[in-house]
């Protein structure tokens, strides 16, 4: 087994709003091995997103970190204070957000974007950082890299935008790569090619990829590992052939089971109900209120991840009474 | 009653004017193909699925055949009737009679919902406009809706933003439903909702559809759930139809390069699906000077010089199946 790279432990992370305190990631742990291509699944709200913003402390307010563990090389992150925490932003753990419209900012070209990232951490010649600005536009495909580091964000298309975003996350080659639904915003063609762009960048740089999606066929394509959160819990660990083909616990069986094919037709499972509010949240498991397993136990103790067979993790009391299907059965 | 060509699209064709940027003169400089020529039929309780990605001219076709916009040239016809005719033509009351026979479900329910109205005063207002229903059977009525849709009554006090994405698509639906329409066109219906929401979303219109015999015009770039609920699609790019067969025989054997990259972009929820063979590179051109001949040329990895230089029209290869493409 690969080395952890990244340990997350019983990470808590809450917004103190005025209508009450949200529990966006409550107690959540997982790791990140080095090299691996993790996936990071659930529905908006789920605590994906959150998860990532509190491992590279960027949670806006009123969002905290109130209580946890996160470590990376054997570092504890949230013992650092912020200059060292800049430090490791970019140079170690970068991130790609979903629009990359709203995260380049508009006004500068795309020289300047890369440029800042490039001297912020490192001391370099204006020659030689002309040169890495090229080489790093060459590297996530983007045409006529001379001419077009002089143009703004607005004249190039999503697809475009998004290798600069990319480039600008990998401008420092750093370790720990997270990508944020990088392809939500992109038409099917050109996510097809952005991520084709990362897999190859991810072999190349050897970096550790966090993929967080919503879309089971980009974490079935892209990953060798995943995690299902709902509702700011992990409620599954896996690998992902594992996963799609047993899954434990009910809410990822009906994940699956919801989403349609397009190699076959099938009938879609409904899971019943909505996501739930995470100012109050259902108690003990958190999926209780909408699985059609659930028993007196689960809405008293929230169930705690227990492996139930070599790498396969799940929070669930009945994952032994109940037998779910994968998707190939 | 014959159920065929329920609704036909005859060429048509919407070019939007772009202007230069003068401050006291306005000079036309081009406009945009966004509908170039396209002709398809809906039948009678089926589900007609219009696929492409964005800026292919699908929701303009929504638009158009809803007379939400006029066509810069080409007809639509509803139930026999020439609907660009009609509206120029008949009266209010005629106008009203052809508008209950058609609806729209959008993109996005929490722009499409007004935030000042109560959702009996959302779902009820249709009755107001038409008068078809007697105003003591109208809050019975609503009652009946939201029940159809899946809702309880006591939502009916409520206000849009007391409502989940999926509730709301919901209510949308309900208001579509009020007039008792026999067409609805359902412009990507679900690609503002969770993934858990969206199957509730598609089961219902399928339900809705069974149960009423309604025809849908179904958009959506998600060709996943295209295969899922209709019966027939027409794959766009650039504003033209370049495939038109039954669903499975178009997923399962795809003639056009487009049509075959297109499905080899989507990826499969399985991770023992197999990987992908080719992969479309470039972007999609400007509509404002779409490239000469057959739109796809300039990506097709098929193309000879013949696709550069005339424009092929759809023909049909196999019984239902139409592709526009030289070389299929």
């Amino acid at each position: 087994m690969a080395e952890t790279l990244l340990k997350i432990e019983g990470l808590k992370t809450y917004f103190f709003t005025e209508a009450g305190i949200v529990k966006a990631v409550d107690n959540v742990s997982f790791d990140v091995r080095k090299g691996e291509s993790l996936g990071l699944v659930g529905e908006s709200g789920s605590g994906k997103t959150v998860t990532a913003l509190s491992v590279l402390r960027i949670v806006p307010k009123p969002g905290k970190i109130v209580e946890g563990k996160i470590e990376f090389k054997g570092e504890d992150l949230l013992e650092k204070n912020e200059t060292e925490m800049q430090a490791m932003r970019g140079r170690e753990i970068a991130i790609i957000f979903q629009d990359p419209s709203s995260s380049l900012n508009p006004i500068f070209n795309v020289e300047t974007q890369l440029r800042d990232v490039l001297l912020a951490h490192e001391k370099i010649s204006k020659e030689e950082c002309r040169k890495k600005i090229i080489d790093l536009m060459n590297l996530v495909g983007i045409p006529e890299a001379e001419i077009r580091m002089r143009e703004f964000p607005h004249q190039f298309s999503g697809g475009m935008k998004q290798r600069v975003a990319i480039a600008r996350a990998l401008a420092l080659q750093p370790t720990l790569l997270f990508a944020d639904e990088p392809t939500t915003s992109l038409d099917v063609t050109i996510q097809a090619q952005v991520l084709d762009l990362l897999e190859e960048l991810k072999k190349k740089l050897g970096m550790s990829l966090v993929m967080i999606t919503h879309d089971m066929g980009i974490i079935a394509k892209m990953t060798t590992r995943v995690v299902v959160m709902y509702a700011g819990n992990v409620c599954e660990i896996a690998k992902t052939e594992d996963l799609y083909e047993h899954p434990r616990h009910p809410y990822t069986a009906l994940l699956l089971a919801a989403v349609p094919r397009l190699d076959r037709k099938k009938k879609l499972r409904i899971i019943p109900g909505n996501i739930p509010n995470l100012i109050e949240p259902p108690s003990g498991c958190r999926f209780h209120p909408r699985c059609e397993y659930a028993t007196g136990k689960c809405a008293e103790e929230p169930p705690v991840l227990e492996e139930v067979e070599p790498e396969h993790f799940v929070a669930c009391y009945e994952w032994k009474n109940i037998s779910l299907k994968g998707e190939n059965h | 009653m014959d159920d065929s060509n329920f609704v036909q699209v005859r060429n048509l064709v919407k070019y939007f004017p772009v202007y230069s940027r003068g401050v006291l003169t306005k000079k036309q400089i081009g406009q945009v193909h966004a509908v170039d020529n396209i002709s398809f039929d809906i039948n009678r309780r089926e589900t007609f699925a219009l696929v492409g990605e964005s800026g292919c001219g699908k929701t303009t076709t929504a638009r158009l055949i809803l007379n939400l916009i006029e066509p810069t040239s080409g007809e639509v016809f509803i139930d026999g009737e020439n609907i660009y005719e009609k509206f120029k033509s008949a009266d209010k009351e005629e106008k009203l009679k052809l508008r209950r026979k058609m609806q729209m479900i959008f993109q996005n329910p929490y722009g499409s919902l007004d935030p000042r109205m109560t959702v009996n005063d959302i779902i009820s207002e249709p009755f107001v406009i038409h008068q078809h229903v007697a105003k003591e059977k109208r809050q019975e009525r609503v009652y009946e809706l939201l029940n159809l849709v899946g809702l309880e009554e006591y939502h009916a006090e409520r206000y849009p933003h007391e409502f989940s994405g999926g509730q709301r698509q919901r209510i949308c639906i309900a208001r579509a439903l009020a007039v008792e329409p026999e067409f609805i066109v359902a412009d990507e219906p679900v690609s503002s909702l969770d993934v858990s929401i969206r199957a509730q979303i598609l089961n219902l219109l399928g339900d809705l559809q069974k149960i009423m015999g309604l025809s849908f015009l179904y958009i959506s770039h998600d060709l996943s759930s295209v295969r899922q609920i209709s019966q027939r699609v027409g794959v766009m790019y650039l504003g033209e139809i370049v495939e038109l067969a039954d669903t499975d025989e178009l997923f399962d054997n795809p003639l056009h390069p487009y049509t075959q990259a297109l499905i080899e972009a989507v990826p499969i929820p399985d991770p023992k699906a197999k990987g992908i063979k080719a992969r479309l590179l470039g972007e999609v051109p400007s509509p404002i000077t779409p490239p000469s001949g057959c739109r796809f040329n300039p990506r097709c990895p098929f193309a000879k010089t013949v696709c550069a230089e005339r424009r092929p029209g759809l023909t049909e290869v196999k019984s239902g199946h139409f592709v526009a493409c030289a070389q299929a």
